[in-house]
Parts: structure tokens; sequence; C-alpha cells
């Protein structure tokens, strides 16, 4: 299959690209290890209140860290994108007969790689500070991770084609993301926030996905939040990256 | 469609669309090109920036849909068989298109893979264009260390592993350094005298005059005017004769016996220079001393200019290039 073979040769290159300066992995750990040590103390004498069981917080705080990784994590990758397009990279690439699809799955597949390396690293920080891991739930979660970063990496590729330059893209970016963490429940449970905040909520897709993952890190799989979850999130990596594909296509014209 | 063309276009146009605040914005960057590029032959695209060079270079390579017009590259259709088109061309832009932070040797073999080459054969023909281009002592490092020229010629080799019959340069010696720029003619003559066909834009008259077989002048979207160098140049008409005398007086002389007898299109005499404008420079010159030996005029020194495609331009566009460039 020559898409199969497309992808796997875009996705090796951009490993190796990544691999090639692996300070950059490092760096966007740096905010959720901040998050890790200077604000989850915060938490700890909240336990008892709706959502933060007492000792427990950990348990609530580090999956909704973890999808705030996934998210910032991957939402920036389209800044690499614009330096490819001015070096002529990408023409060089869309003048082949490779498949398009495949430029861009090379590369959000290479962006949830390395989203899930780091959302190992992250848990096995966690765990001295008292972290319970459900070990198949922390798998699926994993997974759900991946499709996050499929979604935000899309999403910021496809600024990048349509922009073309740094100078619109970061504060798009930002606009977007700070909205969707803090309407997400990633650092304090949504049930703490009034009720049109947790309406609100409702039409963001990360919140689900902080639902499932917490569920999954729970082991609770009895849970309808991790069906859910899955399934927004699955839905919106589809959308997301349709959305870039047309963007790169659509990029020349 | 005629058999050996390699490149066919009828009114190929392409309209860009700005949204500025007083809506939409038309460009016309290209204005219906006709275009017949043979087999085998170096077809040079020439013009001054902003032309249309790189345009219609793009829609050829399939990267940019035409607003209009027809083209047929090797025989297919660009509008339907851009899977075909992209097997069999190789392009390369404007900014080259090297990954800066691979190695040469890396950008090689993924380059040839994208086109389907297996891995062993990729490995093959990376080694052979290593050593064609010589690019030995630099192809191991990353490539955001290469100079100029080095960079260029990774460029070329890039658009060329694949092999493909027809080859798209877009401004290909721009920025280099003249020994560079002599290095890449060569290659590009050698990849001529292997059969294949090269389509290159370049804003150099001598670029063009040295390299092209035919040549296309574009200008505002429009090729104005199309031929041989030679062509071109002859169509100019008259080439340059200078003869040195070794007074005014003597010159002003030659002057008077040259206009009276001969006819030049142009005569005029600048302190102990006289400047001929005349047909068939070369196959007058015999002629034009005898007629001053004749007449005990002794030119002490004499040189014969041919039209220079710089003329050619000047004539079609009513302004030079270069001053163009200086815009």
């Amino acid at each position: 299959m020559r898409i199969l073979r497309d992808t796997k040769l875009m996705f090796v290159r951009n490993m190796q690209h990544t691999l090639r300066s692996p300070i950059f992995i490092l760096v966007s750990m740096f905010q959720p290890l901040l998050y890790l040590f200077l604000f989850m103390p915060f938490l700890e004498d909240l336990g008892g209140v709706p959502g933060l069981p007492v000792g427990k917080t950990v348990d609530v705080f580090i999956p909704g860290l973890l999808v705030m990784l996934a998210l910032f994590g991957s939402a920036f990758v389209g800044f690499s994108l614009i330096d490819e397009l001015r070096t002529g990279v990408i023409e060089r690439f869309l003048v082949t007969p490779v498949k398009r699809s495949a430029i861009l799955l090379g590369r959000v597949l290479r962006d949830a790689m390395v989203l899930i390396a780091q959302c190992i690293l992250i848990t096995l920080v966690a765990i001295p500070f008292g972290l319970s891991v459900n070990v198949a739930g922390f798998l699926l979660s994993l997974l759900l991770y991946g499709l996050i970063g499929i979604s935000m990496a899309s999403m910021s590729y496809s600024f990048a084609l349509i922009y073309k330059s740094e100078d619109n893209l970061a504060p798009t970016l930002n606009t977007i993301t700070l909205p969707i963490s803090l309407l997400s429940g990633i650092m304090l449970p949504l049930i703490l926030a009034p009720i049109w905040l947790q309406n609100v909520a409702k039409i963001n897709p990360l919140s689900y996905a902080v639902n499932a993952s917490r569920a999954l890190f729970a082991g609770n799989f009895q849970s309808i939040d991790i069906i859910v979850g899955f399934i927004i999130i699955a839905l919106l990596a589809l959308v997301m990256f349709s959305w870039s594909l047309s963007s790169l296509k659509k990029i020349e014209s | 469609m005629v058999e050996n063309l390699i490149i066919e276009t009828k009114g190929l146009r392409k309209t860009f669309i700005s949204k500025t605040r007083n809506g939409k914005k038309e460009l016309e960057a290209v204005r219906g090109v006709d275009l017949a590029v043979k087999k085998g032959e170096i077809f040079g695209f020439l013009g001054p920036n902003g032309a249309g060079k790189s345009t219609t270079q793009r829609m050829l390579s399939t990267l940019l849909p035409p607003t209009g017009g027809e083209a047929k590259i090797l025989g297919y259709d660009l509008a339907k068989q851009q899977e075909q088109i992209r097997e069999n061309i190789g392009y390369v832009g404007q900014t080259g298109g090297t990954d800066l932070v691979a190695t040469g040797f890396e950008n090689l073999i993924l380059q040839a893979q994208l086109y389907g080459i297996d891995i062993h054969t990729a490995r093959k023909y990376a080694g052979e264009f290593v050593e064609r281009f010589q690019m030995g002592s630099f192809i191991e490092r990353q490539a955001s260390t290469y100079s100029g020229g080095q960079k260029r010629r990774l460029d070329v080799a890039l658009g060329m592993i694949h092999r493909p019959k027809l080859l798209l340069l877009d401004e290909p010696t721009s920025g280099l350094d003249p020994q560079s720029r002599a290095y890449l003619w060569d290659e590009i003559k050698k990849l001529k005298a292997e059969g294949i066909t090269i389509f290159l834009s370049t804003q150099y008259m001598d670029e063009a005059d040295k390299l092209c077989d035919t040549i296309a002048i574009i200008d505002n979207g429009k090729i104005i005017v199309e031929g041989t160098p030679t062509e071109l140049k002859s169509a100019i008409g008259a080439d340059t004769v200078v003869f040195g005398f070794q007074d005014d007086k003597t010159a002003s002389s030659a002057e008077n016996l040259l206009a009276g007898k001969i006819r030049p299109e142009k005569i005029r005499t600048t302190n102990n220079l006289v400047y001929l404008s005349i047909k068939d420079g070369g196959r007058m010159m015999p002629e034009l001393l005898r007629l001053l030996d004749l007449n005990n005029l002794e030119a002490q020194n004499v040189t014969l200019s041919r039209p220079s495609l710089d003329d050619v331009f000047l004539k079609y566009t009513g302004r030079s290039l270069r001053e163009d460039d200086k815009q």
C-alpha cells in the first residue's frame, strides 16, 4: 500500500528530526513538571471538597495534567511546518508522487509518539507523590492522549498552512488553547465550577477527555465517561486531520 | 499533439485573488502563455522579477492549479493526470527544498524513496549523484552547514534522483558565485547530452544565451518573443563595429567615407573612435578594411560585437532587464 509506505517514510524522517534535537522533548515537559511540583501541593489541603477525595488529590490531578500536556505539547507543532514551508521542503515533497495525507500523517503520528513518551515520563515522576495507577487503564489512556495529540497537531498544522507565517500563528494558538484548558477541568474538577461554567464546558471536547482520563487511571472501566471520551476525541482527531489535509491541498491556490 | 513536444500549453493563465479591505483584488500573474518545448532541448524562460516565470513553472510542476488554459506535460493532461506528471518530472524550486536538518545523503535517499524506489536502488542512485556532482566531501554532513554552491548542487541532484525525462529549474544559479555558476552550467549541459529536456527560468541574459536552445522572453505574464538566441539577436539586426584611429581628424575622415560608401544604419564618432551599426558586421569587415586602406586611413584597432539578449529585451519591452533589477 502506497499510503502506508509513504507514511512510514515520512514518520521515520520526522522522528529523526525530533531525535536530532531531543532537548525539545524535555522543554515541552517543563510546564507540566512545574505544575506537578509547584501547583499540586496546593490541592492536597483541599482534599474533601466535591470531586477531590481526601488523600486522592494526586489521582484526580495527574490524569488532568496529562491531558494538558497532550494539549499544549502538540498545539504548537505548526511552527516547525512553517519553517519547512519557507525552506521549500514541503514544496519539494508536493512535487513528488508522495501521498498528501502521508506528508501530514507522518508528522501527526510522530507528534503523538513524542507525546506518549512524555506522558509516560510524567506518570513515572508522579508515582512517588502517591499516584495510584491502574496499568490497563493507563495504557488505554495513552491511546487517548495520542488522539488528543493528533487533533491538536492537525489543528496547528492547519493554521500554519493557512497563515504561512509565525506572526499570526502564536496568538491564534494561544487564544484557542487557553480557554480549552481552563474549561476542561484540568486543574480543578468541573464539579467545583458554577453551573453556567459547567454548561459551557459541555461543548469543550477536552472536558470529556479529562473525565475519560480520570476514569481510566482509576480503572473504573464501567464508566460511560471512557467510551464517550474516546468517541468524541476520535471524531475530533478525524475532523482536524481532514481540515489539515484540505489546507495542504489548497496551500498553493 | 505533436509527438516530440515535452511541454505544450495553450493560453495558460493564473490569476491570484487576494482579499483586501476594499474587496477582492485580482492579480494576473500569467496571462495566456503558449509553450512548445521540444524533446531534448534546453528551453529558457527569460524575464525580470515578477514576470510570471515562477508561477508558470509552478503550474507546470502540478504545484499550482491554473486559472485557465490547457497544458500537456510529456503527453499527460495537467488537469487530469497529475500523478503521472509528478512521477516523470523533476522540479527544483527557487528556494531549493533541501532539508537542512538531514544530511545531504539522507535527503537524496528519502527523495528517491518518495518516488517509490526501493532502499537499495536509492542508495545506489544517491552514490552515483554524489560522485557525479562531486559532493563526496560534504554529503555526510548536515545540510545546514553547506555553502550556497554545495546546497544548490544538492538541490539539483534531488530534482534528478529519480531520473526524470523533464527537469524544471527555477532560477538555478541566482545568488551563486561565478565558479559555482559555471559548474552548474556544465552539469546542465551534461544532462541535456543525456537526452533530458530542461525547462529553465532565469533573469540572466548571459545564462540564457550560453545555455539555451530556445528562449522565450516573458514580461508581465505574457511571452513577448520566442526563438533561438541567434534568431532573437539577428532580429535586432545590426552588429556594432568600432574602429579606433590615431587621431580625431582621421576618425572623422573615416566617418565621412564610410557613411557615404556603405550606408550603415547608424554611424557616429567620438574622439578617435568610429561606431558603426551595420547588418552582418562579420561579413562586411573585409570590405570595410579594404575601403579604409584604399583611402590611406589606417585603423589601429577594430572590435565587432553581436547584439546581446539585453538588446533583444530592450527592443521588445522598451526597457533594460538590468534597470528592472535595480528597482
